[in-house]
C-alpha cells in the first residue's frame, strides 16, 4: 500500500477518544451474531486495562435498523436515542460508546441536527419527558468500540500473545480491512482518519505486526442496504454487493478481513457461503473461505484468548486455517460444544465450501 | 410550491439534504443501488429541484424510492454538501404518510419490516432477536446459523450471554417497564400512528390483489411481498 498520502490525510482527521469511564451500549446485530465479541470488549477493558465500563440493564436498541429501513420516524429514533443518554445522564457518565456503527452513525446524525436545530432538540426533550419522566445530558464524548480499542491499540500490544505474522514464512499476515459505511461515510471528522481511507482498523493491524491492503473496491459497501436484507425478495442487492468486494480483494489473497461494523462480517462471513452453494466459487486458499473478524475478536486473539471463548466457531467460513498461521494453541474437539463441554453435534458442512480442516 | 413539496421541506432531513443540485452525477457513480437497480439518485435530486408535485408524487407512488441502500456513500462524494441519502428517508416518511408506498412492489415490502422489525422492537427490545431468525427465512445464513439456532440457549451460555435472563449482558430479557417505555415513545412520537397506516393501506392493497390477509407471517400477501419480485428491477447491462 502506498502510505504517504494517506497519512496526511489521517493527519487532518483525528479525533478526541475518552480515556476512561465507558457508558456502553450493545448491538442488535452483534449480540445476536458474534455475542462473544461483546463479551471480548468488556474484558479487555475491564481485566487487561483496568477501565470502568458500565452497562445500564435498561438501555434498549436505539432503533437503528427500523430507522433506516424507515419504519420508524426519525422523530421516534430521536426519542429513542434521548433515552439512551438520559440512562447515561442517570448513571453518572458522561462517555458515550456503542458497539453498532449504525447506532454510532444515528447518534452523530441526531447530535449533528441538534445541533444545526436547537428546537427539534427541545421538542424531542419534550417528546422525552412526556413519555417517560426522563432528562437528560448530551454525552461529553461520543466513541465507537472500534475507536476505544484504537485508543489503547499500543497497550494491547504491549501484552500479546500473538503478533499478526505467519508463523510458518515469518512474513506478515495480509489483512483486508472493511469500515462500516455508518462510521464515517455522512460525517467523516466523527472517524479516525476520515471517510476515505479511514485509520481506525489500520492502526490496529499495523500496531500489532499485519499488512494492510489496498484493493479496488475497499470503501464499497458490504451490501446490508438495510431492506435490501431485511425483506428476502432483495437479497440480490446485498450479495451482488459483497461478491463485487470478494472479486477485488481475492487476486490480492489477504489472510483474513477485519471489520468494525457488527453487520458487515456477517455479510462478508454469509454471502461466501450462498455464493459457493450458487456457484461453486470459494475466494480463500484451498477451498476455504477468507476467513472474516470483528475488532474484538482480533484483539482477544492477540491477547492470547481461547478462540472458542471469543465465538470463532459460530463463523460459517471456517477461521481454523488462520488460528494456525497465528501460532494459536487451541483444541479442535472443543469447538462445537457447549459450556462444561457439552457435545452439541456439528454444523453440516457446505456443499462447495471447505469448512472442517481434515476433511 | 405544492402541497407535497411543502410536506418535504418541514423535514429537517430534507432541509439539511437538498442545498443545490448541479446535476453532476456523482452520487450516481458512487451508488451502490445504482450498480444493481434501474436507479439513479441524480436523477431524483433532480425532480425535486422542479417542486412539481405532480412529478412528486409519482415519484412516491414508485419504485425508485425504495432501490437505495442508505449506505450513504452519495454523502462524502457530493461536491455541493447534498445528501440524496437523507432525502430518500424524507421521501420514504412521507409515501407512507400519504398510503402511497403500496402502489409499488418494493414499497409494499414496508408490512414485512413493520412484522419483523417493528414488532420486535416493541416485543423484545432490539430489532433482532435469534429465536426469531427462522433458518427458512434465512437460507443464506448456512449450517452454522442452523446448528446455532437449535442450541441457541447452550450456545449463547458457552459464549457469555445472558440470554432471556434479568440484568444486564448480552440478549437479556428487556424489563416490562422498559418496553413500557419504547411503547409510549412509539406513541408520542409518531411510530405507532405510522405502523397504524403501513396496516390499513397493506390490508387494503392485499384485498385489491384478490390474497388472504392476516395478523400473522403465514398469509398470502405477507408470503407474496416477502418472497417474490414480480418484475425485473435490475439494471440494464
Amino acid at each position: 500500500m502506498n502510505i504517504q498520502g494517506k497519512r496526511n490525510i489521517w493527519k487532518d482527521y483525528q479525533k478526541e477518544i475518552a480515556t476512561n469511564r465507558y457508558f456502553y451500549v450493545r448491538s442488535c446485530v452483534r449480540q445476536n451474531f458474534f455475542p462473544g465479541s461483546e463479551k471480548a470488549f468488556l474484558r479487555i477493558l475491564k481485566d487487561e486495562l483496568s477501565r470502568d465500563v458500565y452497562e445500564n440493564a435498561s438501555h434498549t436498541t436505539c432503533s437503528g435498523i427500523g430507522y433506516h429501513s424507515d419504519i420508524i420516524p426519525f422523530e421516534t429514533a430521536m426519542t429513542m436515542v434521548a433515552r439512551q443518554f438520559a440512562l447515561m445522564t442517570e448513571s453518572g457518565y458522561e462517555n458515550f460508546t456503542t458497539s453498532c456503527i449504525t447506532s454510532f452513525g444515528l447518534y452523530s446524525e441526531i447530535l449533528e441536527t441538534w445541533h444545526h436545530f436547537p428546537e427539534v432538540e427541545e421538542r424531542i426533550r419534550e417528546h422525552l419527558l412526556r413519555a417517560t419522566g426522563r432528562t437528560f445530558k448530551k454525552p461529553a464524548n461520543l466513541s465507537h468500540a472500534s475507536d476505544v480499542i484504537f485508543k489503547f491499540r499500543k497497550e494491547i500490544a504491549e501484552k500479546a500473545k500473538h503478533r499478526l505474522i505467519n508463523r510458518k514464512t515469518g512474513n506478515p499476515l495480509k489483512v483486508v480491512e472493511h469500515i462500516g459505511c455508518h462510521y464515517s461515510k455522512m460525517f467523516p471528522s466523527k472517524g479516525i482518519g476520515g471517510a476515505e481511507y479511514p485509520y481506525v482498523l489500520v492502526g490496529m493491524i499495523e500496531e500489532w505486526g499485519g499488512e494492510v491492503i489496498d484493493y479496488p473496491e475497499r470503501r464499497h459497501c458490504c451490501g446490508f442496504g438495510f431492506r435490501q436484507y431485511l425483506v428476502k425478495a432483495n437479497r440480490g442487492y446485498s450479495l451482488a454487493c459483497s461478491k463485487k468486494k470478494f472479486e477485488s480483494m481475492a487476486p490480492y489473497k489477504p489472510d483474513f478481513i477485519l471489520t468494525n461494523c457488527p453487520g458487515c462480517p456477517m455479510f462478508l462471513d454469509r454471502w461466501q457461503y450462498a455464493l459457493s452453494e450458487m456457484e461453486g466459487i470459494t475466494y480463500g486458499e484451498n477451498g476455504f473461505g477468507i476467513p472474516v473478524l470483528t475488532y474484538e475478536e482480533l484483539a482477544g486473539l492477540v491477547l492470547g484468548y481461547d478462540p472458542w471463548d471469543l465465538g470463532l466457531q459460530v463463523h460459517q467460513v471456517t477461521v481454523d486455517p488462520l488460528l494456525d498461521k497465528l501460532g494459536v494453541d487451541y483444541d479442535p474437539s472443543a469447538k462445537f460444544t457447549g459450556k462444561n463441554g457439552i457435545d452439541l453435534g456439528k454444523p453440516e458442512p457446505p456443499s462447495f465450501l471447505k469448512f472442517y480442516q481434515n476433511e | 410550491m405544492g402541497r407535497l413539496f411543502k410536506k418535504l421541506t418541514q423535514d429537517v432531513r430534507f432541509i439539511e439534504g437538498l442545498k443545490a443540485c448541479l446535476n453532476c452525477g456523482t452520487c450516481t457513480a458512487i451508488c451502490p443501488a445504482a450498480e444493481f437497480y434501474d436507479y439513479q439518485p441524480r436523477k431524483i435530486v433532480d425532480i425535486l429541484q422542479t417542486h412539481d408535485d405532480d412529478q412528486i408524487e409519482a415519484l412516491l407512488k414508485s419504485e425508485t424510492i425504495w432501490y437505495c441502500g442508505e449506505c450513504m456513500s452519495c454523502v462524502t462524494r457530493c461536491p455541493r454538501g447534498n445528501a440524496p441519502g437523507l432525502l430518500i428517508t424524507a421521501l420514504r416518511s412521507l409515501s407512507q404518510e400519504m398510503g402511497f408506498f403500496i402502489e409499488s412492489e418494493k414499497g409494499r415490502q414496508q408490512l414485512a419490516i413493520k412484522r419483523t422489525v417493528g414488532e420486535w422492537i416493541l416485543n423484545y427490545g432490539y430489532c433482532l432477536y435469534p429465536s426469531l431468525i427462522q433458518p427458512e427465512m434465512h437460507p443464506e445464513q448456512g449450517p452454522v446459523w442452523e446448528w446455532e439456532h437449535h442450541n441457541l440457549s447452550e450456545i449463547m451460555d458457552r459464549l457469555g450471554a445472558n440470554y432471556q435472563k434479568t440484568g444486564p449482558g448480552i440478549l437479556r430479557k428487556i424489563p416490562r417497564e422498559d418496553l413500557d417505555e419504547i411503547k409510549r415513545i412509539f406513541d408520542e412520537t409518531g411510530a405507532t400512528e405510522r405502523f397504524a397506516k403501513i396496516e390499513e393501506f397493506s390490508k387494503k392493497k392485499a384485498h385489491e390483489m384478490n390474497m388472504d390477509f392476516d395478523e400473522s407471517m403465514d398469509n398470502e400477501y405477507f408470503k407474496h411481498i416477502y418472497n417474490k419480485t414480480e418484475k425485473d428491477h435490475i439494471r440494464e447491462k
